[in-house]
């Protein structure tokens, strides 16, 4: 029973992983851009969270509709201001210069708010539990992070295929000269292509400081869980990386389950073992 | 009748007046003990060591492409395997130094067979999950401290040399050698027919392949020895410190952005870069150590107008507008006027 609790919690826990990865899978898929500094985003929209709760006195859900909408703006600003200067057939620039970035939040972060961990208290919600058949206990906020997670995966999926902007994005992704041709900013649908990333991250962030206590050292971790979902699901495939991002939470589930000290050790495994044998993920989009 | 001659040349006058002052320059730090107090010699062994990780650096991505945030993987390494062989083999550290090195290549073949099926930024995160992996792994190990980590026995340090003195000239010399070896192999493999399939290779990958360049196996070749010399490096760091634990060894900020940071300001891709990065970046943080978080944010900054307003750094700069090289790596056509 223990083990089919921790497998039921791994898949929650993996929500929340596809939110880390569904922004960098995003921009990844429109710009080939990486952003070292993703997972220092997400801690960012934590600690703006944070911010808004204490200067509100609001419970930490309700920061969402100030996070998500700033992180957005720091995101097209971000991209027409730096990283579209970044762009280009060499991939060193991007690379340096969000790693650079991430050094700025870091070190931003902690001189504001110090190394301290903190965790944004949500309430009542918290606590509440659902008795499933078996004796099992779901909480009911990991469940509505979950819940939440597959709407952004089903809202991006739309947005790519099914929108207008989506449109331009795939366009400028499969060529930019011939899309540039047609009538499209490139910079513009490139900014905004960030800014969906951070709203992404922002919901991500909130969603984060809730869960879990944090500081800001912990960015390049969650970049990394990101990263590994986007590997494992497959590049280019949204309901892939929501795939890797649950593989991900059950692996590190399994193994803290056998040992404490294995649970982030397991979910690397998982994915130098899918690197092993299948490098282009589980899921690849056909193309 | 006066006729030209034309010679292919890779030396200068300006390389080989480098190599003049690059040699009393060695000859005066070689003499160190002699001339510099206990502080100056611990900073300047630092500075050789972070030399010897920038060249690394430098020689994976700017020579071959291979943008690594992970090296800090091999620092680790090859600090807990110096730790280990003192410990449990008995082995003089200066033994266990080469041994660790060999050691971190042999570990870096299956690693790159792994990792070389991400390409570019992907690769670049890839190696950084391996430096995970090596961190968690080695905290599992309780006989080297596990989480917390562990110090080398005094008996340890004192078989190096007898008296404190002597131990503390022989760890700067080792520092000092380190650098030395690093600059000169990859100078050399720069100036050998693989260097200039890797030359090849940053240019253009389709061009190099069409003329039947195996591109996987020079850059398979590259990341190897970068592995073994990163892991040699790391037991001389860990030597000097004296101290291991996970966090430490493989830590991102000291072994990998400290270094990246180097490179870029320094100039990628060339390798004057970084032996004037880590000039640069001793002399920033010699100034404004002091201020802590504030002194890495203004490192980021840095970072980040150079690559933008200069992508190839302090060096790059120069070489543009003078067309000065102090390594002769470029071949130029040389005129030599004779009568006959």
């Amino acid at each position: 029973m223990e083990w089919i609790n921790a497998i039921v919690q791994g898949v929650l826990l993996g929500g929340l992983y596809a939110l880390f990865a569904a922004g960098l899978s995003l921009i990844f898929g429109v710009m080939r851009l990486v952003n070292i500094a993703h997972g220092d985003f997400i801690v960012l929209a934590a600690f703006l969270a944070l911010s808004t709760t204490t200067a509100l006195g609001v419970n930490p859900l309700l920061t969402l509709v100030i996070v998500v909408p700033v992180m957005a703006v720091i995101g097209y600003v971000l991209q027409r201001g730096v990283l579209n200067q970044t762009l280009g057939d060499d991939i060193l620039p991007p690379l340096l210069v969000t790693f650079g970035l991430s050094v700025i939040i870091q070190n931003g972060l902690l001189e504001i708010y110090s190394a301290d961990p903190q965790k944004m208290n949500a309430g009542a919600i918290e606590t509440a539990s659902l008795a499933l058949p078996g004796n099992l206990n779901v909480g009911v906020l990991p469940l509505v992070m979950f819940g939440v997670s597959v709407a952004v995966i089903a809202g991006l999926q739309w947005v790519f295929y099914r929108s207008a902007l989506g449109r331009a994005f795939r366009a400028v992704s499969d060529k930019q000269d011939i899309a540039q041709l047609m009538g499209l900013n490139k910079a513009h649908v490139f900014g905004l292509a960030m800014a969906l990333s951070l709203a992404v991250v922002g919901i991500a962030g909130v969603f984060l400081g809730i869960r879990t206590s944090f500081d800001p050292s912990i960015g390049p971790g969650r970049l990394i869980f990101g990263f590994e979902a986007v590997i494992i699901g497959g590049l280019g495939n949204l309901w892939g990386t929501m795939i890797g991002g649950i593989i991900l939470g059950v692996s590190q589930n399994i193994g803290a389950q056998i040992n404490p000290g294995w649970q982030l050790l397991a979910g690397h495994i998982a994915f130098l073992i899918v690197l092993a044998v299948k490098p282009r993920g589980l899921f690849p989009r056909i193309d | 009748m006066t006729s030209a001659n034309y010679t292919i040349s890779r030396s200068s006058p300006a390389s080989r007046f480098a190599a003049g002052v690059g040699i009393l320059v060695l000859a005066a730090l070689i003499a160190a003990p002699w001339w510099a107090g206990r502080a100056d010699m611990r900073l300047l062994s630092e500075i050789f060591l972070y030399l010897s990780l920038a060249c690394l650096w430098n020689l994976l991505a700017g020579y071959a492409g291979l943008v690594s945030v992970g090296q800090q993987a091999f620092v680790g390494f090859g600090g807990y395997m110096l730790f280990a062989l003192a410990m449990f083999a008995g082995l003089s550290p200066l033994v266990a130094i080469p041994i660790a090195g060999l050691l971190g290549a042999l570990v870096a073949i299956p690693v790159a067979v792994l990792i070389f099926r991400l390409r570019g930024a992907y690769f670049a995160i890839g190696t950084w999950v391996i430096a995970e992996v090596f961190r968690l792994s080695f905290a599992q190990v309780s006989a080297l401290g596990g989480g917390s980590g562990t110090s080398l026995p005094v008996a340890i340090v004192r078989s190096m040399a007898s008296s404190r003195s002597m131990r503390e000239a022989t760890t700067y010399w080792l520092a000092l050698g380190m650098a030395a070896i690093v600059i000169a192999v990859i100078y050399l493999l720069l100036r050998s027919r693989n260097g200039l399939a890797l030359t090849a290779i940053r240019d253009s990958e389709v061009a190099s392949n069409s003329f039947g360049i195996d591109i996987w196996r020079h850059k398979f070749f590259v990341y190897v020895i970068a592995a073994g010399l990163t892991a040699s490096t790391g037991a001389l760091i860990f030597l000097q410190k004296l101290r291991i634990s996970p966090d430490a060894a493989f830590s991102v900020n000291d072994w990998t952005a400290f270094v990246i940071f180097i490179v870029v300001i320094g100039g990628i891709g060339t390798l004057e870069g970084p032996i004037i990065g880590v000039i640069v970046f001793f002399l920033l943080r010699e100034t404004l150590a002091d201020l802590g978080t504030t002194y890495l944010l203004i490192l980021g900054l840095v970072a980040i107008v150079v690559m933008l307003k200069a992508p190839r750094g302090i060096w790059g700069f120069v070489k543009d507008r003078t067309g000065i090289e102090l390594f002769p790596l470029s071949r130029r056509v040389v005129e030599e006027k004779s009568d006959s």
